[in-house]
């Protein structure tokens, strides 16, 4: 695998606004407060869809909207994958309810939005971006999954690949089978590395499966609840390395029987 | 950039034409229908649809059992036909399990058991779904993927890819990307999706859904007929040997237009056709066949119809083949893949069933009788919710 190059990274969820306040909390320098799940209502759409957005939209496209901010880049020329174990249950919950309990004719607007690649459909019309783009899903891995994918599509086409991750909790019926802590999404903007003055060089490996990498103690628990539970908030090992700066390697959830190695440098 | 084409060790299909290839292939050749009037409990809509029989009472045992649903139990009648397991057997031989790759395409996974659990819980007027449920192995997107690693016992890379209908084609292009890096040697692509309440009444509610069986490319045609299936294709790096039935290249590309309706003049269409041809290393003139998304809405077709004249012009030999599986949403680009393939190795060209009046305002004059033939290339088209849209080209090497 080639080594990939971190040029630009985004980061939401309880308590971490954007990258750079999660930086400093993971590099140690500022202690962690948990806060309310922030949901910021996504400027790059149209003033309809924005105001119909779901959370998971919402988050989904803050943290690639930090990915690519103030860089000089060409966002209409990105590939892209988003990864995302059960997308929006909330959309599905709702679709069920109405069909089974309420008996009501469904949503033609929450049918469209329930597909898995809603949120990459609305980045995509956000950006004119006409490239292709993979929307992808592989349980607790489903981080792994996704940065094997932009990896590989980054290799064989040579252009910068942004990789979105987000995972979101169900309110309805669904919640109590797939429980997330708190909503989290993350973003990396990867080029062929290495690129000087990016911030970080990454190497993937496939290795059997072991325990993954936890959050040190020393961060508090309720990081470590955030990683262990949501999937997407899987990358704060990794970006941890990412924050202190001096390198090193990850284990990643990825499948029952693979995990995924990252080399961070 | 072109990447190395990749053999065609096997595949199968299932769909309401029948298990295995030989209904399906027949069905094309003969015209014989395959879709039907729709009587699920829970749909009462007047509409036809392409069903499946003989998974009511098939249920998954032994350790597969807790996967037990009825979009696993297709995907399982789906891989035991014409011989594929066996030939994934001797891949597993070949390159070892960790080498070989699972890529699945669905929209809606285990959905259609999700859907019998509410229906159960408001019958009941339980307070929750109920353990049956059982969401890892039956509702989360990726259940298909792990259900097909843990029945063929693979241990290589594995995903879900969901981009409504453009998934099972997409998945094609990961395969040969994650195996042009090295990740893999050999791959089980695919797709499997499950008639469902939530889709007919969705795109009901769009107002996609056709009264009749679907008419692709027709005169006053008025929308999709939905159907399910599984179809399976077994990728392998081999070096390339002339006579063999190869992937020979994928494009992908996004609409960046709505979330539901394709770009009016198919721009995005145009741009995943034309990044196929370059994907092949070939041009617009050495295509024999397209297989046409064709969905039988008047938006998608006409959108279609403009792509691919701009690219192929309208003289190009076309067909839709909805018409006899129904629109299989997640499934339907591997399903129409497979289709290409069992027409490439039958020596056939496809009509457009139930087209009888093409709509004479499209410049691209579909084929309306199967005929028998020998193409060598062929690109299938596959376009989907989100602006997905994803174009696959196979053939004899």
């Amino acid at each position: 695998m080639k080594t990939l190059a971190a040029i630009g990274i985004g980061a939401i969820g309880p308590g971490l606004a954007d990258w750079s306040q999660t930086r400093e909390i993971l590099s140690g320098r500022v202690a962690y407060q948990e806060g309310p799940a922030p949901a910021p209502a996504p400027a790059m759409l149209p003033a309809n869809e924005r105001r119909r957005s779901t959370p998971a939209t919402r988050i989904a496209l803050e943290a690639a909207r930090q990915a690519t901010a103030g860089l000089d880049i060409d966002v209409a020329g990105l590939g892209s994958v988003f990864a995302s174990s059960d997308g929006d249950m909330d959309l599905i919950d709702r679709l069920c309810t109405d069909i089974y309990g309420n008996r009501v004719p469904v949503s033609p607007t929450a049918f469209h939005n329930s597909v898995h690649n809603a949120v990459a459909g609305y980045w995509s019309i956000a950006h004119g971006c006409r490239q292709g783009s993979t929307s992808l899903a592989a349980w607790d891995g489903s981080l792994a999954a996704g940065l094997l994918e932009a990896a590989t599509q980054l290799a064989c086409t040579e252009r910068p690949v942004l990789l979105v991750a987000y995972d979101v909790p169900a309110t309805g019926a669904l919640a109590p089978h797939r429980r997330f802590p708190a909503p989290f999404a993350c973003a990396l903007l990867l080029a062929l590395g290495p690129v000087a003055g990016s911030l970080a060089s990454l190497d993937l490996e496939l290795a059997t499966a072991g325990a993954e990498d936890r959050l040190p103690a020393d961060l508090g628990p309720m990081l470590e609840v955030l990683r262990a539970g949501n999937p997407a908030a899987g990358i704060l090992p990794l970006l941890r390395v990412v924050a202190r700066g001096a390198g090193g390697g990850v284990r990643l959830p990825y499948l029952d029987d693979l995990s995924l190695i990252v080399r961070v440098s | 950039m072109p990447l190395a084409p990749l053999a065609i060790a096997a595949y199968t299909l299932t769909n309401g034409l029948g298990a295995g290839i030989a209904p399906s292939l027949s069905a094309l050749r003969q015209m014989r229908p395959g879709l039907r009037p729709c009587d699920l409990p829970d749909v009462p809509l007047d509409t036809w649809v392409g069903s499946v029989e003989g998974l009511d009472g098939e249920p998954l045992v032994g350790d597969l059992a807790p996967f037990d649903c009825r979009n696993h139990r297709l995907a399982a009648l789906a891989l035991d036909q014409d011989g594929f397991r066996a030939r994934v057997a001797e891949a597993v031989r070949r390159y070892g399990a960790g080498r070989i790759g699972v890529f699945l395409g669905t929209s809606t996974s285990g959905l259609r058991h999700t859907e019998a659990c509410y229906r159960e819980r408001y019958a009941r007027g339980a307070p929750e779904l109920g353990a049956e449920l059982r969401f890892a192995y039956t509702h989360t997107m990726f259940s298909p993927a792990a259900f097909c690693r843990r029945l063929l016992d693979l241990h290589g890379p594995a995903v879900a890819i969901s981009t409504a209908c453009s998934s099972s084609a997409k998945v094609f292009a990961a395969a040969q990307r994650h195996i042009a890096c090295g990740l893999c040697d050999a791959a089980v692509v695919g797709g499997v999706d499950t008639l469902c309440a939530s889709t007919i009444f969705g795109f009901h509610s769009l107002g996609l859904v056709s009264t009749r069986p679907c008419t692709p490319w027709g005169l006053g045609r008025d929308g999709l007929s939905i159907g399910e299936g599984g179809a399976f294709v077994l990728l392998e790096r081999r070096d390339t040997e002339d006579g063999r039935l190869a992937l020979l290249g994928c494009g992908e590309s996004s609409d960046a237009h709505h979330i539901s309706s394709p770009h009016p003049e198919g721009a995005g269409a145009a741009l995943a056709m034309s990044a196929a041809l370059a994907s092949a290393g070939i041009e617009a003139g050495d295509i024999d066949y397209i297989n046409l998304h064709g969905t039988g809405t008047p938006a998608n077709d006409l959108a279609e119809d403009l792509a691919v004249t701009q690219i192929f012009g309208p003289g190009v030999c076309a067909s839709a083949t909805k018409g006899w599986t129904g629109h299989a949403l997640g499934a339907a680009g591997a399903t129409e893949a497979v289709l290409c393939l069992l027409c490439l190795e039958g020596g056939l060209v496809p009509g457009t069933l139930n087209t009888d009046r093409p709509d004479p305002t499209l410049a691209v004059r579909v084929r309306q009788v199967s005929q028998a033939g020998a193409p060598r290339r062929m690109l299938s088209n596959s376009f989907g919710f989100g602006g997905s849209n994803c174009s696959l080209v196979l053939g004899w090497q």
